[in-house]
């Protein structure tokens, strides 16, 4: 079988067990649709949380950005599992006695305030859709590449399997979908990465096989790490171990970048809500845990990743004359993600780090996506591979849906323009928002606007700027009062996005000397999340502290268990 | 004790455990991958530098233990207490 027909194969059989699981699971209450029915297992939980925080981005792309950052890549590595750490300690135990549906909800009762559920709620739609853009168009490029139909095909294909599974079966069938996804990306990510660490070190596990030697070729004896630093060197690329060296960024930025995707992570409200399908608030602080483990298997991998197919691609490309190159470089040539211009016209492919002599050009995504074939592993695992990243884009993007909807019905809907609404009536208007949402990602996903890619850094950014604060307050210190928490959550919000729409769209041609304190805007949410803490201290302390009855709740969701 | 006295008490001891296991967080992730990287890069274990080790494993495992620690601890103080 060639890897086509192994790719439908598996794309088929998993898509199969996703509509199996959400017909299973279909639901018929608000509390089924929003929450599942808060009977999910601690384990079940970290599972599905793990699948809904990996996302095309982690599966596709992150391990290739960390092969061109080397060291760098440590803001994506530290900032996509550190949050869950805040999140694990400041966050899930007490959002789930909270109980309730959504984190704007919480945010409305702890500043008795509808304007601060409104504000949430807002946050959530904009912060959820710029996510999930990315999301569909994951989708699509996985269907475009290994099964050749068009981009739209594969996001409509993708768009109708979403609506029926998060549709028919809420967040129950989003969580049991989920579990199975995150095996089926688990699998397809390790396979492929063990099986390029015995062959090039010898040993069968990725996270050491990256500090070992290599077995064998002209490095053989050689550590993998430093052959890469010296033909880093000798190429003109700043070394892949080496910190903040020129070319690379700079302590501050890196520091800053960190926190705000830490802080960012703990913010973002498809995670937060993941939290609330559990039992209570011991089986909360479990399923953080579970979660971190089951995304550490991947996140600890990735970076062995990066390193082998960095080492691969140089080693089988650099002086190689271009009719001698290898078959997957012409098929991955046409999908515009490698590609060789004879600069000096030597018939032979160049790399260097130097922009003007530079003959190759590499797209990030090509060193998970292509890297089975580099490394010549057989066509099944290419098709997994693929089948992988497809369950990645999906399982978050089904996880977004849910809270783009749940704020939609819930929070606006119900509690603010359509107040007085029957449960029955509620779930439907969560329905058609889910299926509205759908059709509205899968459009960008079709007709990706430019500007896709560079609102992420919003998404993170505002999570960190506006929720995390305000969140961790309302816990902490009973003393914030709405007041506060309303400027905060302003304060925070206006600075952040203004800082990044300038950088982003207005003064392009900046450079980094006009940063703030040397920070770029992906970083500047810490700033924001610092401005917000500042500002809703000050303005508490300058207000009437919250009632009798905020104040009683912030003790009584302090306690696990609800005292008689 | 009264009621509130003990809840109290239990409030603080869980602010106690929040605390020490962030400063370990702030330390084993901003400290050893960020701040002291480059004097740790002086050594290795077996081919690694050991900041960058920190960086792009360690930091994960310290973690992962972390919230593992919260968890167990958690759990005991919640029986400590009796408000689990």
């Amino acid at each position: 079988m060639d890897v086509q027909a192994w790719t439908y194969l598996f794309v088929f059989l998993t898509f199969g067990l996703y509509i199996g699981i959400a017909i299973w699971s279909r639901v018929s209450s608000t509390e089924g649709f929003y929450v599942a029915g808060r009977g999910v297992p601690a384990i079940a939980n970290g599972m599905a949380t793990g699948a809904d925080w990996m996302s095309a981005a982690s599966f596709i792309s992150m391990a290739g950005l960390i092969s061109f950052m080397g060291y760098t890549g440590t803001i994506y590595l530290m900032g996509w599992t550190g949050g869950y750490v805040l999140l694990a300690l400041l966050l899930a135990p007490y959002l789930r006695k909270y109980g309730k549906f959504t984190t704007s909800e919480f945010l409305g009762d702890r500043y008795y305030s509808n304007a601060a559920r409104v504000v949430g709620a807002l946050c959530t739609i904009f912060v959820s859709f710029t996510y999930i853009a990315g999301q569909m168009r994951g989708v699509g490029i996985v269907f475009s590449r290994f099964l050749e139909v068009d981009v739209e095909t594969g996001v409509a294909f993708g768009m109708v399997l979403v609506l029926v599974y998060a549709t028919l079966g809420g967040m129950r069938g989003i969580t049991y979908t989920q579990v199975a996804q995150y095996c089926v990306l688990i699998v397809a990510y390790l396979i492929p990465a063990i099986a390029i660490s015995w062959k090039v070190t010898g040993n069968p596990v990725p996270q050491l096989g990256f500090g070992d030697t290599i077995a064998s070729g002209q490095n053989a004896g050689m550590f993998l790490l430093e052959t890469l630093d010296a033909l880093h060197r000798d190429l003109g690329f700043p070394e892949y171990t080496a910190s903040f060296i020129a070319g690379k960024k700079s302590m501050v930025d890196v520091f800053a970048i960190t926190a705000a995707l830490m802080v960012g992570t703990a913010g973002l409200p498809h995670v937060l809500i993941r939290f609330y399908t559990v039992p209570d608030a011991r089986a909360a602080r479990w399923s953080a845990l579970w979660a971190l483990i089951f995304i550490a298997i991947l996140y600890t991998t990735a970076p062995a990743v990066s390193a082998f197919a960095r080492v691969n691609l140089i080693q089988t490309l650099n002086g190689v004359a271009y009719e001698e190159a290898p078959a997957w470089f012409s098929k991955w040539e046409t999908t515009g993600l490698i590609g060789f211009d004879d600069k000096n016209g030597d018939g032979h492919i160049a790399y260097s780090g130097d922009a003007a002599s530079n003959e190759l050009s590499v797209d990030r995504d090509i060193m998970v996506l292509a890297n089975p074939e580099i490394a010549n592993l057989p066509a099944w695992v290419v098709a997994l591979v693929a089948a992988g990243g497809l369950a990645a884009a999906l399982s978050t993007a089904a996880g977004l849906l849910l809270v783009i909807s749940s704020a939609f019905s819930h929070d606006l809907g119900k509690s603010w323009l359509a107040p007085g609404m029957s449960d029955k009536r509620e779930l439907a208007v969560a329905r058609g928002a889910a299926a509205l949402a759908v059709v509205g990602a899968g459009l960008l996903g079709i007709f990706p606007l430019g500007f896709v890619a560079q609102v992420v850094a919003f998404a993170f950014g505002l999570a960190a700027s506006s929720f995390f604060p305000a969140l961790v307050l309302g816990i902490f210190w009973k003393r914030a009062t709405r007041e506060g928490a309303i400027a905060g959550m302003l304060a925070g919000i206006v600075f952040t996005a203004s800082y990044i729409a300038w950088f982003k769209f207005f003064a392009e041609r900046s450079s980094s000397a006009d940063w703030l304190f040397g920070i770029s805007p992906e970083g500047i949410g810490s700033i924001g999340m610092l401005l917000n803490f500042a500002v809703t201290i000050a303005v508490s302390l300058a207000t009437k502290p919250p009632p009798e009855e905020v104040q009683a709740l912030v003790e009584e969701i302090r306690l696990p268990r609800t005292q008689s | 004790m009264s009621e509130g006295r003990d809840h109290r008490a239990y409030w603080r001891a869980n602010l106690r455990i929040m605390t020490s296991l962030l400063v370990v967080w702030f330390l084993g992730s901003y400290g050893l991958g960020i701040l002291w990287v480059e004097p740790l890069n002086a050594y290795t274990i077996g081919g690694f530098p050991l900041g960058f080790w920190f960086a792009q494993q360690g930091s994960i495992y310290i973690f992962v233990f972390l919230i593992a620690v919260y968890v167990f601890w958690m759990d005991r103080l919640d029986r400590a207490y009796g408000v689990d």
